[in-house]
């Protein structure tokens, strides 16, 4: 009793967890800049078209083909439509489907494979599902689905809405494969740890398992597949709209800007640099956010 | 693990089957006709006499029993008739393409070397590179050489190889002239002059999809690894007074190996898928083009063969992995 | 010194040597490549061009056309005509003569049994031919000795080139196809695959989608050709590295069909390598009005259907106004520079058949926008032309392809420009030009307002393709959606003058009903608004001769000419 009564009283209130992982956060340099470089890029897409005289998609044929200036700081493309202009409008649909569909793959990856892990009934299942997702041919799926759902969607949310919704759940549910078997495979490993027998023990439930020591263990592979997600999401879009599955034709995205500008490489090598940059900075960044989110929620780094 | 091993493949044989079904439903259900690449010069009637000959207007059932059977008895005795000069396979029909009229595995084995040399050959260089990249980039975390790697990897994954590609054959075959910017699926390895042009025209489609594999493969070693070095076990070997190669490279490398199995081996099947993109850029002509090319042209019965060797060869390497899980870690068991 | 001289001396006249003392196989190896690979080296199983022109170079018809579109002999001795009496006085029957002496690649005599079972072959009606078309109102073919072959129609054919003529049809060898007719023609992968033909090439190896070797044919007949002694084909990859092979790096001698942006070519000819070549057939990039209405509100099976006309497009006012606002010239800059011309023709060749049509040439924004206003459309707040609460607001699709993209995003601001709003939609080029009755995005359906595709015709008669605008050939879910009559354009009038050319033998006559009906579906009715007349542009190296670029045939037809230019 003396004991406890003797201590210093805390001249701070106690600490959250929260503002823990923040401060932690705050000290690893390379989430921090790559943070702000992502609220830049996010900031720049969303808000630059409000400050940006040019549309994205109009076409001024005289001036086509025109390298950097003032009036067009990144040059105008084939058509003479303002490339800064497009990188905005395009960094908005590939921003937002790359996040999307990014989350959604890693939502149902990590759902199934912490169950699949966990839960040895569900196990066989859950996993033969995952081998028939990974065999289905792509390319055909995408068809059947645009087949089916373009038409429901596109009258319950308007066009743009309805593709976006198509476009986000088709790369989603054709990309949450791999993160699914990662997060099996640690999970199976996990299991059997002594922590996980010692928090069975003192009767722990399922739910408080899963989410309290299941998960937070099985952080980094969820991040490096996010960062990776990402990259694979934008990409996959480019993809669909160049076979005509995705968005309409006169709207932007990265993929397709660097898509299309890979035949005048020789002539215009700008007009690939900037969506390949565009696309490698979001990914980097993201990258470096997810590093320093995984330090900062683990335990055992926190503090050091 | 031996009954594991066992249950599992007896499993497997109603999931293949299955999975075959769903596949074939699919391509069904898919919009597209084999005649779209016939010119629209051939009138809507001709058009119709050539679907009836491919046997386009049989029910769904009976064109999935006939592909069933042609695939699961047929193309066996073929290929015994072929190991042991029998003639098991004498008469009966085989899956033909509907592109080319001719049975589809033919192709297929024709397809092998080119997609062995260059997609296989990659993903093997790839593992090669990510392995010592992501074990050390851990190790020596936030050093020059991790940043490095990072970023490396990180500009890999997210370039797509049709820029990639096009940027190499640019700078190699048109300015400098060093490499064939088109791949010749011909060529044969006799000596070695020919071993060399083999190198250089493999080599860039080689190094494009290395840059790929290597890339996602390092950054899950790099995880697996960091997770692992700060465990307790890492710090009572050390304290044992283990040498510091025989912790990394022995206890934690091990520890942290279950994630990198399950990519590598998500990643085999995929060599054997071809790589469309890069394959179509090197014109090298593999697995890969032969199933986009199947696709666009409708051709159905490539299709469904192709997407389902493939399942199989998935089936085949998520259960290896399942077992390597239980070599690398023995407290993990499935019975 | 003199040692030099001499050497000199032997270098010119090696120089001067292909034309002179030409032989067989004395230039060695020739490159090929075509971006989209042959599957089949039979064009009566697949009517891919790539698979039809590969073929061109094995197995021949008894004439081709030449570069002008005229008709020329190859196996045959001359082309049946009525006035050397090949044909009958009532145009219902045709006589082909074989030259005499033919051999086929194997050694064995070309006969007239050949020809006939050619006909044979890809008339049996389990064979899916897809060149069934050529032998259409075929009703009997007769040996009548060794070399002499007559083909009888059911009635008087004005054209009777069909049968035997172009690389549609070509003479396949009877003993090597015997066992293939009607439903065991996918079986004869050999022959399929390494047919014996009288071409200048033979196969050695055919990889279906990928590559094909060929060698000389040692019994051409003629003994001095072809210069080349072996040959690759090579398939595969994009428009894009096929001229980057033969105009860049010079590792390729001939590249076909290089569908690129102006610019592209351009940048990849002062690589030095090679040159381009263009020609000019019957292609025409084109935008269908469609005179139904496709809206998604109708039940399914009346969208796109005679039932429902379309609610704005079949104003006249409003398709004139769609067609005077684009400016051709310039989607022919931006498109295809020296492949195309821009022309306001269904039928822009040959110049019999071409009408003197060239109003829309000149792109009239102001009169468009006038012609709407007469028309009673009236501009709302949002500056989209309105009239009794219907809207101009229309649905643009196509196919997938960078420059039909392009144009497709300055018509739309073109349209947008005279009130007229546009929503575009690009499609896989596989699923729209497929005949899948159970898609909505194929051509034939049409479930949009307009749409954007090329059409041509074979040969150089455009009787078939003008009879396709006919009312019954309209698409509809009667006929599984099958027909080409995509526009559901339907006049009695056209049927009628469509009938009449159908009786017509005379030539002049025949020019002059053809460019009537031409005019009918394009400047008077608007239903078709034709954009370009596409060429097509391939490119050859600096060192290979004797190419002659063909639309009318296959472009490799007079491949036994090629030579090296030392």
């Amino acid at each position: 009793m003396t004991e406890l009564i003797n201590q210093p009283v805390p001249s701070a209130p106690p600490r959250s967890q929260w503002r823990d992982i923040w401060d932690q956060f705050k000290t690893h340099r390379g989430a921090l800049i790559g943070g702000i470089v992502f609220l830049l890029i996010v900031l720049a897409v969303f808000i630059g078209p409000w400050l940006w005289p040019y549309d994205p998609t109009f076409i001024d044929i005289r001036s086509r083909n025109q390298n950097p200036s003032w009036a067009h700081p990144l040059g105008t493309d084939q058509l003479g439509r303002d490339m800064l202009a497009r990188m905005m409008a395009g960094g908005q649909t590939s921003v937002s489907v790359g996040i999307t569909a990014m989350l959604l793959a890693l939502f149902l990856g990590s759902l199934i494979g912490v169950l699949a892990g966990y839960f040895k009934r569900l196990d066989n299942l859950l996993m033969r599902t995952t081998d028939l997702f990974l065999a289905l041919p792509l390319l055909p799926l995408l068809l059947v689905m645009v087949l089916l759902f373009r038409e429901p969607l596109n009258a319950a949310f308007g066009p743009e809405t309805g593709i976006f919704i198509l476009i986000v759940t088709a790369i989603g549910i054709t990309s949450w494969m791999p993160t699914a078997r990662i997060v099996r495979g640690d999970v199976l490993a996990l299991k059997e740890r002594e922590f996980v027998l010692a928090a069975r023990s003192i009767g722990t439930t399922n739910f408080r398992m899963i989410t309290r020591h299941v998960l937070p263990n099985v952080m980094s592979p969820i991040m490096v597949s996010a960062t990776l997600g990402i990259a694979n999401a934008i990409i996959t879009e480019s993809a669909l709209s160049f076979l005509g599955l995705g968005f309409p034709p006169d709207f932007p995205t990265w993929g397709r800007l660097l898509f299309d500008a890979v035949d005048y490489m020789q002539q215009y090598p700008e007009r690939v640099l900037w969506p390949g940059l565009a696309i490698s900075l979001t990914v980097l960044s993201v990258n470096y956010l997810g590093d320093g989110l995984r330090d900062a929620l683990d335990p055992r780094i926190r503090g050091r | 693990m031996l009954t594991f091993t066992i249950r599992r493949l007896v499993l497997a044989v109603p999931t293949l089957l299955f999975i075959s079904l769903v596949i074939f439903m699919l391509l069904q259900l898919a919009p597209g006709d084999p005649m779209a690449q016939v010119p629209l010069t051939v009138p809507p009637e001709v058009k119709e006499k050539m679907r009836e000959a491919l046997g386009l207007g049989a029910p769904v059932h009976v064109q999935f029993f006939k592909w069933i059977v042609q695939f699961f008895w047929v193309e066996p005795q073929v290929l015994i008739d072929h190991l042991f000069g029998t003639t098991f396979s004498e008469g009966q029909l085989r899956v033909l393409s509907w592109q080319t009229r001719s049975p589809v595995m033919d192709i297929v084995v024709q397809r092998l070397p080119q997609t062995l040399w260059v997609v296989g050959m990659s993903y093997v260089l790839g593992v090669l590179i990510a392995l010592p990249i992501g074990i050390y980039s851990a190790y020596r975390q936030y050093s020059a050489f991790d940043q490095i790697g990072t970023f490396v990897s990180m500009v890999g994954f997210s370039v797509p190889t049709f820029f990639t590609g096009v940027l190499l054959i640019v700078i190699f075959s048109v300015n400098l002239g060093w490499f064939p910017s088109i791949y010749d699926t011909t060529h044969k390895v006799t000596d070695w002059d020919s071993f060399v042009f083999q190198l250089r025209q493999m080599i860039m489609p080689v190094m494009v999809l290395a840059l790929y594999n290597a890339a996602q493969i390092s950054r899950f070693m790099r995880a697996s690894m960091l997770d692992n070095l700060n465990q307790d076990y890492v710090r009572t070997a050390r304290a044992k007074g283990l040498g510091e190669k025989t912790v990394v490279l022995v206890h934690v490398l091990r520890n942290s190996m279950i994630p990198v199995v399950t990519v590598i081996a998500l990643g085999v099947p995929q060599v054997f898928g071809g790589a469309i993109i890069t394959e179509q850029v090197f014109k090298v002509n593999g697995l890969g083009q032969l199933l986009i090319t199947a696709i666009e042209a409708n051709d159905l019965p490539m299709v469904q063969t192709l997407t389902f060797i493939f399942a199989l060869l998935i089936v085949i390497f998520n259960l290896i992995a399942d077992i390597l899980y239980g070599i690398l870690d023995p407290r993990i068991r499935y019975d | 010194m003199t040692l030099k001289t001499t050497l000199l001396g032997a270098a010119a006249l090696v120089a001067l040597a292909p034309a002179a003392f030409a032989e067989r196989g004395a230039d060695g190896h020739v490159n090929i490549i075509y971006w989209q690979a042959p599957s089949i080296l039979n064009p009566y199983l697949s009517g891919g061009t790539k698979d039809l022109e590969s073929s061109s170079m094995i197995i021949e018809p008894l004439g081709r056309y030449n570069e002008t579109g005229a008709m020329v002999p190859f196996l045959a001795q001359e082309i049946p005509t009525l006035e050397n009496g090949g044909v009958s006085a009532d145009l219902t029957s045709i006589t082909w003569k074989l030259k005499p002496g033919l051999v086929w690649s194997d050694g064995t005599p070309v006969t007239a049994n050949d020809v006939k079972f050619s006909a044979d072959y890809c008339m049996h009606p389990e064979g899916g031919c897809a060149q069934a078309a050529k032998f259409d109102g075929v009703s009997s073919i007769e040996v009548i000795d060794d070399l002499t072959v007559k083909v009888t129609f059911t009635e008087s054919k004005p054209n009777p080139y069909g049968p035997f003529m172009g690389a549609q049809s070509p003479i396949i060898q009877a003993a090597q196809f015997a066992d293939c007719l009607g439903a065991k023609a996918p079986e004869c992968t050999e022959a399929n695959f390494n047919p014996i033909g009288t071409g200048p090439f033979r196969v050695t190896e055919f990889r279906p989608n990928d590559v094909i070797s060929l060698e000389a044919n040692p019994n051409y007949r003629d003994p001095a050709k072809p210069a080349f002694a072996t040959m690759t084909f090579k398939g595969g990859g994009d428009a894009t590295a096929a001229g980057r092979a033969v105009l860049e790096t010079g590792e390729f001698d001939y590249a076909w069909n290089l569908q690129l942006a102006p610019e592209v070519i351009q940048q990849m000819a002062k690589g030095g390598k090679g040159t381009t070549i263009a020609a000019f057939g019957s292609l025409v990039e084109r935008i269908m009005v469609n005179m139904t209405n496709p809206s998604s509100s109708l039940p399914e099976g009346e969208r796109s259907t005679a039932k429902h006309p379309h609610p704005f497009l079949s104003d006249p006012a409003v398709r004139k106004a769609l067609s005077m606002a684009i400016d051709r010239e310039l989607l022919v800059e931006i498109g295809y520079g020296q492949a195309g011309r821009p022309t306001c023709n269904l039928v822009p060749a040959p110049a019999l058949y071409a009408s003197d049509n060239t109003d829309c040439l000149v792109q009239d924004l102001a009169g468009a926008n006038a012609l709407l206003d007469e028309a009673g459309w009236v501009r709302g707040a949002d500056g989209i032309r309105a009239k009794d609460g219907v809207r101009l607001s229309l649905l643009y699709q196509t196919s997938t392809n960078a420059v039909r993209q392009d144009f497709q995003a300055l018509i739309k601001q073109w349209w947008e420009e005279i009130g007229i709003e546009t929503e575009l939609r690009n499609i896989s080029a596989s699923v729209f030009f497929g005949g899948d009755p159970g898609s909505p995005d194929t051509f034939q359906k049409f479930y949009a307002d307009v749409e954007m595709y090329a059409n041509n015709f074979d040969g150089t008669d455009p009787e078939a393709y003008l009879a396709a605008q006919t009312c019954d050939k309209a698409p509809r879910p009667e006929t599984q959606w099958q027909g080409e009559n995509i526009t559901r354009f339907c006049d009695p009038a056209y049927d009628a003058l469509v009938a009449e050319l159908s009786r017509t033998g005379e030539l002049e006559k025949r020019g002059e009903i053809a460019r009537k009906l031409n005019d009918m579906v394009t400047k008077d009715a608007n239903v078709i608004i034709p954009l370009v007349d596409r060429g097509r542009v391939s490119a050859h190296s600096n060192t290979l001769g004797g190419v002659v670029l063909n639309v009318w045939d296959s472009e490799l037809w007079n491949v036994a000419d090629w030579h090296r230019i030392k």
